[in-house]
């Protein structure tokens, strides 16, 4: 059997019933041989770093594997933007590209690169096979690493003559080393210190609870949470990561906290007794300055998988090593119901409403509000990067885990509309609305011709106000006005665009029109591409400068 | 304060890359780094010293054992270790003060390897303090090149009581 069959029986093995990817000198001997297997799609992308955003975008929705190929050299180094993304996100992915034959490795043959090297610091880890007999351990191995322990994606690296080696292995028998299977297995919670957090909320006088990806990664039960608050009766704040875990429009949701989080979870943070943060590894966008984050907490306990993040930043009173999902299923059975009446009513009264400035014509917040009306139990939503990304944080209220889908740790521009191609084909049912911005969008708008060609019903909003508005934003605040770079003169006509690829266009101009319109676009089966002309003034608020602590938060100009 | 992490590996290609990419990513300092094969061929060991705080070391430890290559860490700073490190330095010395150089490494048990016109090659092995000594106590004669290895080191075997 030849290696490219090997490697397709196993990747079918393994459930892959979608593959993103394009070909190239070294892969077409795979390429060749993936007609005799139908239970495998292929989608054809345009660009490699839409292909590994488009396996991020559906590793992210349906919580299995997203797998790419690419060929080698070029190919494999356009993937790398996509998993040093997904890298950061903890994002479970399998990258398969292919590299030059054996003979030719190290002599800079044609599209050689040295892509183990190039990938190693921005994945969980790499494998260079050398013979195809290899091919069932190592694929095996590739899938328990990628989605085991805190998941990552996996690069494999195969060279061209593997693919035509004619070899007689069973594919069926790939297996785990025994080490590595120890290695990431999931531990057990322990009881004990599950029922000692309990007893810390329970003592609290003013606890509180933040999530984070891992959380959104792994929950399943969606009620679980909004249980576990309501009997420990303290708020919860989802990170950026995490939006939508937990139900909003209650007194426990107090939204995100961090550098553009809501008054409510970052005056919550700064004033609470005992934090509990679970599947989160305080970044700094969520810290702001780590010396006067949380400074009230007597007790921080934190949660995760990865024994490496614990102390990293913030060193918790009580640290606890374990999957975030099993903690809370152990956490919900023995919380004793609590009471943090003053407390809770402290919270209620932070709250604040960021106003949109008077006279506006499309402003962002009630903009989003129209948005979320067709924002139901299903409807995944995919951002890009930047303003809108933070105000669809803010204002879009998603109903469940992996249901809003964002590049948090690497901010990757671009990222928003393949993950939502590769969002669409996990679920090809269910509404999907991607938020992007006039700069994020033009970074992988290529990608629009499968969209055209799989018809698929991507509501593309595009909140367009002509430049680069976070770091634009950054400009009016910090450097003066300076605005070096950022405004994007020579937008090309969206009209026409859309209308190249057979795609439904609409423009709104105003909130009227939102009312009118959006109806139409948003429930409609078809693909549809919406042109926001957002207000150009509109900023991003609440906005805690970089440097300060989140105390020092600022609720507009 | 000085660290030492002994780590052993899976015997692949690309692993000490590996080790050494995640040390210059989360930027910590490398003083030495030791490898070589061990009883078992297809494991490694690395004996490396960083240079950093309790907190530092620590992440290096949770961090070099999540890399899927790694088999085990272990900080041997707190236990009761040997170490070795081998020194080789070429002194200057003519027929003066070559007698002389001869009797200070006898003092050492260092041993001269090599005889030139006009210098000589010394061969010592030691704990970082008597290595430091050895250089000091030739440095008046001319030190001309100096090699070492990083430190090699191993935990005591439990005595018997």
């Amino acid at each position: 059997m030849l290696g490219a069959d090997i490697l397709l029986h196993c990747l079918e093995l393994h459930g892959v019933d979608t593959v993103f990817g394009l070909p190239g000198g070294v892969v077409i001997p795979l390429y060749d041989r993936l007609k005799e297997f139908p239970n495998i799609h292929h989608v054809l992308v345009r660009h490699e770093q839409g292909a590994a955003h488009a396996a991020d975008g559906y590793a992210r929705a349906t919580g299995k594997v997203g797998v790419c190929f690419a060929t080698s050299g070029p190919g494999a180094t356009n993937l790398v933007t996509g998993i040093a993304t997904a890298n950061m996100d903890s994002i479970p992915m399998v990258c398969i590209m292919g590299q030059v034959v054996k003979e030719l490795l190290g002599k800079d043959g044609f599209q050689e690169a040295h892509m183990t090297g190039i990938c190693q610091p921005i994945c969980k880890h790499t494998y260079a096979v050398t013979d195809a007999a290899q091919l069932p351990d190592i694929v095996a191995e590739a899938f328990y690493v990628a989605s085991n322990g805190r998941p990552g994606p996996v690069v494999i690296d195969i060279p061209k003559d593997v693919f035509v080696q004619d070899v007689q292995v069973p594919y069926d028998t790939g297996t785990v080393r025994n080490r590595i299977e120890m290695k990431y297995k999931p531990c057990q919670v322990n009881k004990e210190q599950v029922m000692k957090v309990a007893s810390y909320i329970k003592e609290a006088e003013k606890p509180m609870m933040v999530v984070g990806g891992g959380v959104n990664n792994r929950l399943e039960n969606r009620d679980l949470l909004y249980s576990i608050a309501q009997k420990a009766d303290m708020p919860v704040a989802t990170t950026l990561m995490a939006r939508g875990v937990f139900p909003d429009g209650n007194p426990y949701d107090i939204g995100m906290p961090g550098m553009h989080g809501t008054v409510e979870a970052n005056y919550t943070v700064q004033h609470c007794d005992c934090l509990v943060a679970v599947g989160m590894r305080f970044d700094d966008r969520v810290t702001s300055n780590v010396s006067g984050f949380a400074p009230n907490a007597k007790r921080i306990i934190h949660v995760d998988i990865d024994a490496a993040e614990i102390g990293k930043t913030v060193k918790p009173t009580y640290p606890l090593v374990a999957d975030s999902a099993d903690f809370l299923d152990a956490l919900a059975e023995v919380l004793q119901p609590c009471e943090h009446k003053a407390w809770m009513e402290e919270v209620q009264q932070s709250r604040y409403e960021v106003k949109s400035p008077a006279g506006s014509v499309l402003p962002p917040k009630e903009t989003f509000g129209f948005i979320d009306k067709y924002v139901d139990e299903n409807t995944i939503v995919v951002t890009d990067v930047g303003q809108h990304q933070m105000w669809a944080a803010l204002f879009l209220n998603t109903k469940g885990p992996r249901q809003f889908i964002t590049s948090g740790g690497l901010g990757t521009m671009g990222f928003g509309f393949p993950a939502a191609i590769g969002s669409q084909f996990g679920f090809p049912n269910r509404n999907v609305i991607l938020i992007t911005g006039d700069g994020s969008f033009q970074m992988n708008m290529q990608e629009l011709a499968i969209m055209k060609q799989f018809k698929l019903p991507i509501k593309i909003c595009l909140m367009n106000n002509g430049f680069l508005g976070m770091v634009h934003q950054w400009q009016k605040l910090f450097f003066n006005g300076n605005y070096s770079a950022t405004i994007l003169d020579s937008a090309p006509n969206w009209e026409k665009l859309a209308d190249a690829y057979d795609i439904k266009y609409m423009r709104i101009d105003t909130l009227e029109q939102c009312d009118e319109k959006l109806a139409a676009a948003l429930t409609s089966n078809e693909g549809w591409f919406i042109d926001f002309r957002i207000d150009a003034g509109a900023d991003v608020y609440p906005m805690v400068p970089a440097g300060k602590t989140l105390d020092d938060i600022l609720v507009g100009e | 304060m000085k660290h030492k992490v002994a780590v052993l590996v899976e015997n692949n290609p690309g692993v000490l890359a590996k080790v050494a990419n995640l040390f210059s990513r989360r930027g910590y300092n490398i003083d030495s780094l030791v490898v070589s094969d061990t009883e078992d061929k297809s494991i490694s060991r690395m004996t490396i010293v960083v240079d950093g705080d309790e907190k530092t070391v620590e992440q290096v430890t949770k961090q070099l054992h999540k890399l899927v290559d790694v088999i085990k860490v272990n900080d041997l700073t707190h236990d009761d270790t040997v170490c070795r490190q081998l020194l080789l330095v070429r002194v200057a010395a003519d027929r003066e003060t070559r007698g002389e150089i001869i009797q200070l490494m006898d003092i050492f048990r260092a041993r001269i390897i090599d005889i030139g016109r006009r210098s000589l090659i010394i061969e010592a092995t030691g704990d970082e303090s008597k290595i430091e000594a050895i250089l000091k106590s030739l440095q008046p004669f001319g030190i001309q090149e100096i090699v070492k290895t990083g430190i090699s080191a191993m935990v005591r075997s439990p005595k018997e009581k």
